[in-house]
């Protein structure tokens, strides 16, 4: 027998392509990888009844495992948050081998910092992260605290559609993982990194570290630096008590108006007075200078 | 077609210790195929033998093998059958260095082609240097040479059972690493819709993945070192 040669580049194709999950028996055909986590990768995939894409994320975990929970939690808190801002579950099942998955919308789109790479627009920016305050504040009035939220969690869609994706640790009230540190370092609350019990403050946290992020940190404007900071006080007592608290403040800015977390000084004051009133200063400038104009020239002639 | 699992088959050491003398044969052929390509490489790689040495000593070793019985003595407790093979073939190049300063040459395989040529062109395209690493390498050459043979047979079903578009997509798709092709480019391609394109590749990579553990299942030392095997190279737990 004549064996196919191979290059190294082709047997890593291979071998991932022989990792994949069999679907045999289930209305998934596998297209390709999308992503691998701790928990589980993620598979671009077709359901074969509908003939349409969706994203299924398959355990690494055997049946009854830490890790399988993990992802039928995850399943459970998507299917009770429908929210534009959040992805849906479709189906969750189980494949031959035992290992769990889940079936959801495929996004086409990119994260957050692919998407930023072509947007130097502020209140683009800002935009963005109102509307992801939006659907962590959704999460948080069904009791649900994400506790990863990070730039790589984020993902723009094709249409402009904002989602909060990756809920693999998120708990409801109630549940937690008090004693593991889950998370992602620099995003991550305090409280958090130290174990403790946390509630939607740590979101909060979360949001101001991603704020900082978007608004490139020390060069931010020192309002939204002040939004930040207060989003990522030590004390959670000390944070915005919600996500909409928070996602205000900012809006506020974006419109020109004082913030909560920022005390102005006059020349402050005057400069946002003079940016947020531009046009109508100019306005009434260029209109007293035409009449000081005319009452020169007519007093000139006369 | 070849199924997701294969079937139940012993192992390569229980075969070769088969009194049946055809068994025997066939099961040492398997175990040549499968083993012939990586153990050349190492010989050219590791112990930077010339071509024609590498070749008459990976000749000399298999015969050897067969007419001595020694591969028979494999310990599963010790390591994995791929290992104690690596190690036969270090001793018997080394033993045969001392013997007479270059390898001499054995009786002739006639169990499977020795396709040399070939694998000197592979040698040659890898552009192989001296590993940091004997067992890495050597399982590395051997998961090719595998993969390499379930292409082959995967290829061969599908056209055997009138389904050459099927492979020809998997040809295009993961077997040409140049081409990043999409799936909707090769619909248009082929004259095929994308679920079709989605489902025809499908089949060829679960046939692709049959093969493979058929000739993995009949490589392995022992039913745990196959399970070991598949799990690392395919993450499938097979009971």
């Amino acid at each position: 027998m004549t064996v196919t040669f191979l290059s190294d580049d082709v047997m890593s194709r291979l071998q991932a392509v022989a990792t994949w999950p069999n679907f045999d028996g289930l209305r998934y055909t596998i297209i390709d990888e999308i992503g691998r986590g701790g928990m589980g990768a993620v598979y671009r995939g077709l359901d074969d009844v509908l003939g349409r894409e969706v994203a299924i994320k398959v355990s690494n975990g055997v049946p009854g495992a830490e890790l399988e929970r993990r992802l039928n939690d995850e399943a459970r808190i998507l299917a009770t948050l429908e929210h534009p801002g959040i992805v849906p579950v479709h189906d969750v099942g189980r494949l031959a081998d035992g290992r769990l998955f889940y079936v959801m919308k495929r996004v086409r789109g990119a994260t957050l910092p692919e998407h930023l790479a072509g947007v130097t627009s502020l209140s683009e920016k800002l935009g963005i992260f109102e509307r992801v305050c939006d659907a962590v504040n959704f999460a948080h009035a069904h009791g649900v605290v994400h506790r990863d939220l990070k730039p790589d969690n984020i993902m723009i869609g094709e249409f402009g559609e904002v989602l909060v994706m990756d809920w693999g640790i998120a708990q409801t009230a109630g549940s937690g993982d008090r004693d593991i540190v889950l998370g992602t370092r620099g995003f991550m609350a305090p409280e958090q990194e130290r174990a403790e019990s946390t509630d939607a403050r740590a979101d909060v946290y979360s949001l101001g570290a991603v704020l900082s992020w978007l608004c490139g940190g020390s060069g931010a404007p020192r309002p939204l630096g002040a939004i930040s900071a207060r989003a990522m006080a030590a004390e959670p007592s000390s944070r915005y008590s919600t996500a909409l608290a928070l996602s205000s403040d900012v809006a506020r800015f974006r419109a020109g108006h004082a913030v909560d977390a920022h005390r102005e000084s006059l020349l402050e004051r005057t400069g946002r007075f003079a940016r947020t009133y531009r046009t109508a200063i100019i306005l009434v400038a260029a209109y007293l200078v035409m009449r000081i104009l005319a009452a020169y020239f007519s007093g000139a002639r006369s | 077609m070849a199924s997701a699992f294969p079937p139940t088959r012993h192992s390569v050491i229980e075969r070769l210790r088969k009194d049946d003398a055809a068994e025997r044969s066939a099961a040492f052929g398997d175990l040549v195929e499968g083993y012939w390509q990586p153990v050349y490489k190492h010989l050219r790689a590791t112990w930077r033998m010339t071509p024609e040495d590498a070749q008459d000593l990976t000749q000399a070793f298999f015969s050897d093998a067969f007419q001595k019985a020694w591969l028979e003595k494999y310990e599963p407790g010790k390591a994995r059958f791929r290992t104690f093979v690596r190690v036969c073939v270090d001793r018997f190049a080394m033993n045969s260095r001392q013997a007479s300063g270059r390898a001499k040459r054995g009786g002739d395989i006639r169990l499977v082609s020795l396709d040399f040529d070939r694998a000197e062109q592979e040698v040659r395209a890898l552009a192989l240097s001296a590993p940091a690493d004997a067992e890495d390498f050597f399982r590395h050459e051997f998961v090719r040479s595998l993969f390499g043979r379930a292409v082959t047979e995967a290829r061969a079903e599908m056209e055997r059972t009138g389904r050459l578009v099927h492979f020809r997509l998997f040809e295009r798709y993961d077997l040409d690493p140049d081409d990043h092709t999409s799936y909707a480019a090769l619909a248009a391609e082929f004259g095929l819709t994308e679920s079709q394109v989605t489902n025809y590749l499908s089949l060829v990579r679960r046939t692709f993945r049959a093969h493979a553990l058929i000739a993995l299942r009949g490589l392995c030392g022992t039913d745990d070192e196959y399970r070991r095997e598949a799990r690392e190279l395919f993450g499938l737990e097979i009971e």
